[in-house]
């Protein structure tokens, strides 16, 4: 069975084409002259440069990537203190509730995420004045709180991965666990912790439904300006946009892939390197 | 075992029976008092009482899961009796953390730091005492002297071989100078060959240090190579606590004479039972047991006598006295070990019996072999008998 | 004994246990440092009755956070979902009208609740999430599957540029990828014109703004995170017990059968919740590619709160939804937990 039978060949392309065909087509008549987008009009690059002079998009992209970057830094911070508890800790009173609050997010509906936390809003204004209407404060609060449960996760497994024996021996070697945790555990799963604001990134960036119940009327987010757009039909500019924002991301994760391969391959040559010398010894 | 363990031994023996000598008499390191783990139910550690004398090489042998890696962590702090006390140079330390305790410990998978440099490894602990940096860049070159790996020191834990971890791990462990190294299982990870070198070397650094070392491991021979005394684990017991030659040839249980090395169990009745010797009568062999040493049985009670397989005379003729310590039976199988031969002896009673021979020869063809008719006998001094 | 043999241990203490006992490094102990009082304020932070100090600190900012921000917020959306809470705040309550009378106030409480009993609008578009989702998720494992074992199938290099592939559209825009089939499905799109174009329909198909638009874009989205645990499982998966079935005198096709199929179950259900359980809840699909008359109960809850701004019914939605899709999923997935956990007791 090592070999792929011509089903699975066909089920493969078949996939692959149905992920790729509808962003390469988005991307072609991105450069499409004509304004009505399924006719094709010619070669332009006219729609990218309306993009550019576009100040709500380019404004509400601004905004979208303080907010990402602001609520991404957020919720590393305290989704690698909660998995540094779920993993660490052993058990506490409240350990059941807590797991259970952290991990419901990532069931939980955005719909409902997005309304609740709304309400809450609005009754700690009436009752304590704060927060003072809606903006990006607020928008990055309701984006740490259902982003953190994936840096949570990520974090958990990372150190469920580790050897505990190394924290151990630091420890074992006279350092207190909070010089345990800066010195050995964080520079240790400082992978995990790069990919976890990556996804928290992506995550805010990209979000429509929360951002939408949370937002006030000057904080528009690029997926809030995208979709009404969208929802009044299809526009040549959005396809430039979608462009970019497709283009970046796989600009960067091919980028990404290919420095993590060299590493893998570094790391390889290095350990076949010492059991060569092993063997001479 | 060199000459200082051998003194050191004596040393210990003698405080052990209570005997007064005021020179040089070993202190104490390490006393366990009463120290019982449960995790849940489950009893992990089971009431151990153990002292450690400083400067010796003491191993805790045992099965896996009877307790062993629990009990050392418990003296390096990682885990907290559920009762009982632990003593490390006449301080309570049963509940002073890891990190503020004079002892160091080696971990089974070394635990170095991936992202530290083996120089960085090493002087970790000693920059956590705030030693300066002068005197740090000193001492590790001091220790990676002492293991050979000066030239290594720039490399990273995933660029070394195994033996080369290992290695590290230890002086990392030892950089600190601890009162006593706690080793879990640290040749466990290495290759038979390499194993057996790293022995002595382990032994030597010991010695040559003076360091108290605390090893665990499930190795019965490698606890037999290294130790000044050998402590044996069962079900998070010690049955016994003794030199290596002590343990073979005076195991005071059954668990301890299988476990230490092979032998031969007869189960049997007690039937004379004096101060000066005890005579066994066991349904599996044609004669009576004789030993020619007290113990403190019941007369009419199950007894157990244990006789090494080397300690088996093995001939084709009748022995002078046939009327004790002997069988006859049928070789039923040779086993060619090199530089010994293990016999099978299948006895008229169906017990098959172990023999050892040494090959002291080179002959062509053995004396006695396949379906030879022999006799089996062992001298009344050679017998132990055990507890169950 | 051991001081003259070791010219090492003799030099300095290390370790300076507070008040150690005589050694042998006792003669260099003047040169150690002396006794440093910050053991002393460790022992009275964190020992003690005040123990848990500085863990609790650590697991107390999580927890707040998540308390205030996660917790809370469903006790006022239950509040409001009752309708009492609202009471005099004009600006986000225009709907509302009450009186402030106890008796008054229950009847409208339960109002709310009853409104979504007898609108059957809500219970459709309820079992319509169901549906929808739980048929979308079936296409997913149909087409997820085979890839997930072609590519678990293949050389270990293309391997991690097929299982790049897959990944990379996650990393792109959500929306982005949804409107991607805007421009295809439409009455006018691509699809419509090149089978127009290619003769084999006169009059385009009306594809977008339908159930089957919303199953596109549900597969399209989801459907790596369908391949990946399957992926991970069949991966796993030991070549061997394959060739042992067939050994054994099984047909290929049955070997998959009796053998991948059910040791890949795990990779299945866990590629299935992924998928089913963020596209019950689902807004942005429905409403961008289903059109108006698609009854999914995001876009109902959506609706409710940003055109009719009937705060108090969204609640009453979102509560019921609580209750009957998200319950039964965490119960569900702890239900599972507790099953891995003795399946793995019971190996050891
Ligand atoms: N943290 C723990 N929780 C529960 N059981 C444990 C824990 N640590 C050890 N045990 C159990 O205690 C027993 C002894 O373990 P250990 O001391 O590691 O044995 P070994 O002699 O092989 O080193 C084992 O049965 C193990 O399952
Ligand atoms: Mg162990």
């Amino acid at each position: 069975m090592s070999k792929r039978s011509p089903f699975l060949i066909s089920c493969m392309a078949f996939g692959f084409a149905f992920l790729y065909v509808p962003l390469l087509l988005l991307m072609i008549y991105s450069f499409n002259d004509s304004k009505l987008v399924t006719v094709w009009g010619g070669f332009s690059t006219r729609w990218y440069g309306e993009l550019f002079q576009d100040d709500q998009i380019l404004g509400a992209a601004r905004t979208s990537l303080v907010i990402a970057a602001m609520s991404a830094t957020l919720s590393t911070i305290l989704g690698t203190i909660c998995g540094l508890v779920l993993a660490r800790f052993g058990r506490f009173r409240g350990r059941t509730l807590f797991s259970g609050m952290i991990t419901a997010p990532l069931v939980m509906p955005e719909v409902i995420t997005g309304l609740s936390i709304l309400l809450l809003f609005v009754a700690l204004e009436q009752l304590i004045g704060w927060p003072e209407g809606r903006g990006m404060t607020t928008i990055t609060i309701a984006h740490v709180t259902f982003t953190m449960a994936y840096v949570t996760i990520i974090i958990q497994s990372r150190l469920g991965q580790m050897d505990e024996s190394i924290e151990e021996a630091a420890m074992d070697l006279g350092a207190r666990p909070l010089k345990v945790f800066f010195l050995i555990t964080l520079p240790i799963i400082a992978p995990a912790l790069l990919s976890g604001w990556l996804l928290s990134f992506t995550l805010s960036l990209d979000d429509l439904v929360i951002a939408s119940f949370t937002a006030g009327p000057s904080s528009t987010t690029l997926p809030m300006v995208v979709f009404s757009s969208v929802r009044l039909g299809v526009t040549p500019k959005i396809n430039a946009l979608a462009t970019l924002l497709v283009s970046a991301a796989a600009f960067c994760i091919v980028i990404a892939a290919i420095i993590m391969r060299r590493a893998e391959r570094e790391r390889e040559r290095a350990i076949a390197k010492a059991m060569a010398e092993q063997e001479q010894m | 075992m060199s000459q200082f363990a051998r003194n050191l031994q004596d040393q210990v023996a003698r405080a052990e029976k209570g005997g007064s000598i005021p020179t040089d008499t070993p202190r104490s390191i390490i006393q366990i008092q009463n120290v019982t783990r449960k995790f849940g139910d489950f009893v992990a550690v089971n009431d151990v009482s153990l002292t450690i004398y400083e400067g010796e090489l003491f191993s805790l042998l045992g099965g896996s899961g009877c307790g062993k890696t629990t009990l050392l962590r418990m003296l390096a702090g990682f885990e907290t009796p559920s009762s009982g006390r632990i003593l490390i140079d006449g301080q309570d330390m049963t509940h002073i953390p890891p990190f503020e305790r004079p002892v160091n410990m080696m971990f089974q998978s070394y635990a170095l730091f991936p992202h530290m440099t083996v120089e960085q490894n090493v002087a970790f602990g000693l920059k956590q005492d705030g030693m300066p940096s002068a005197e740090v860049k000193k001492r590790v070159a001091e220790m990676l002297d002492i293991v050979e790996l000066s030239a290594l020191g720039k490399r990273k834990p995933h660029q070394l071989s195994g033996g080369q971890r290992q290695r590290v791990a230890l002086v990392r462990a030892l950089a600190k100078r601890p009162k006593v190294l706690l080793l879990d299982e640290p040749l466990g990870a290495l290759d038979k060959k390499l194993r057996e070198r790293t022995q002595l070397e382990l032994v030597n650094i010991q010695e040559s240090l003076g360091v108290t070392f605390v090893v665990v491991t499930h190795d019965q021979e490698e606890a037999m190579t290294m130790s000044c005394r050998v402590a044996i684990m069962n079900q998070g017991r010690i049955l016994q606590v003794d030199t290596p030659h002590a343990m073979y040839e005076y195991p005071n249980t059954r668990f301890v004479a299988e476990f230490f090395g092979s032998v031969n169990m007869f189960e049997g009745i007690l039937v004379e039972d004096e101060a000066d010797h005890v005579v066994i009568d066991c349904p599996e062999l044609s004669r009576p047991i004789y030993v020619s040493h007290g113990v403190s049985g019941r007369e009419g009670g199950t007894a157990y006598a244990a006789i090494r397989p080397e300690k088996v005379a093995l001939s084709k003729e009748e022995p002078a006295d046939t009327s004790r310590n002997c069988s006859t039976g049928v070789v039923q199988d040779i086993v060619y070990l090199g530089g010994e031969s293990t016999y099978l002896v299948k006895l008229d009673s169906g017990r098959v019996v172990r023999v050892s021979l040494q090959n002291a020869y080179r002959a062509a063809e053995p004396e006695i072999t396949w379906d030879d008719r022999v006799w089996i006998s062992w001298q009344p001094s050679n017998v132990v008998v055990v507890s169950s | 004994m051991s001081t003259e043999l070791d010219p090492l241990t003799g030099g300095a203490t290390v370790s300076p246990a507070p008040g150690a006992a005589a050694t042998v490094a006792e003669q260099t102990k003047a040169d150690a440092p002396p006794p440093r009082p910050k053991h002393r304020l460790y022992r009275v932070l964190f020992r003690g009755p005040l123990a848990l100090r500085g863990r609790g600190l650590v697991i107390a900012i999580p927890y707040l956070w998540l308390l205030l921000f996660f917790l809370t917020p469903f006790a006022i959306v239950l509040k409001i979902s009752f309708a009492e809470f609202m009471v005099g705040v004009p600006p986000y309550t225009p709907l509302v009208e009450w009186v402030d009378d106890t008796y008054l106030k229950i009847t409208l409480a339960f109002s709310g609740y009853k409104y979504l009993l007898e609108d059957s609008m809500y219970v459709n578009a309820y079992l319509g999430s169901l549906r929808i989702a739980a048929t979308a998720t079936v296409l997913c494992l149909l087409l997820g599957y085979p890839m997930a074992y072609g590519i678990a199938r293949s050389s270990p290099s293309t391997r991690n540029v097929l299982l790049l592939l897959v990944v990379l559209p996650f990393w792109t825009s959500f929306l982005i990828r949804v409107y991607a089939w805007i421009g295809i499905l439409k009455n006018n799109g691509l699809l419509n014109n090149a089978l127009m174009g290619l003769g084999i329909i006169n009059e385009p198909i009306e594809m977008l703004n339908t159930e089957f638009a919303i199953y596109i874009g549900i597969v399209y989205s989801y459907l790596p995170f369908m391949i990946l645990p399957l992926y991970t499982t069949l991966e796993k998966l030991d070549g061997s017990l394959l060739e042992a079935a067939m050994d054994l005198g099984c047909r290929p096709w049955k070997a998959f059968l009796k053998v991948t199929l059910p040791l890949s179950m795990p990779g299945i259900v866990a590629g299935c919740m992924l998928v089913f359980i963020p596209s019950v809840g689902e807004f942005v699909i429905p409403d961008l590619l289903g059109g108006a008359s698609t009854l999914m109960i995001g876009k109902v809850m959506w609706n409710e709160f940003f055109q009719n701004r009937d705060w108090p019914t969204a609640s009453a939605v979102a509560i019921a939804m609580l209750i009957l899709l998200v319950l039964p999923i965490v119960g569900f997935q702890r239900y599972q937990l507790v099953q891995e956990e003795k399946a793995r007791e019971g190996s050891k």
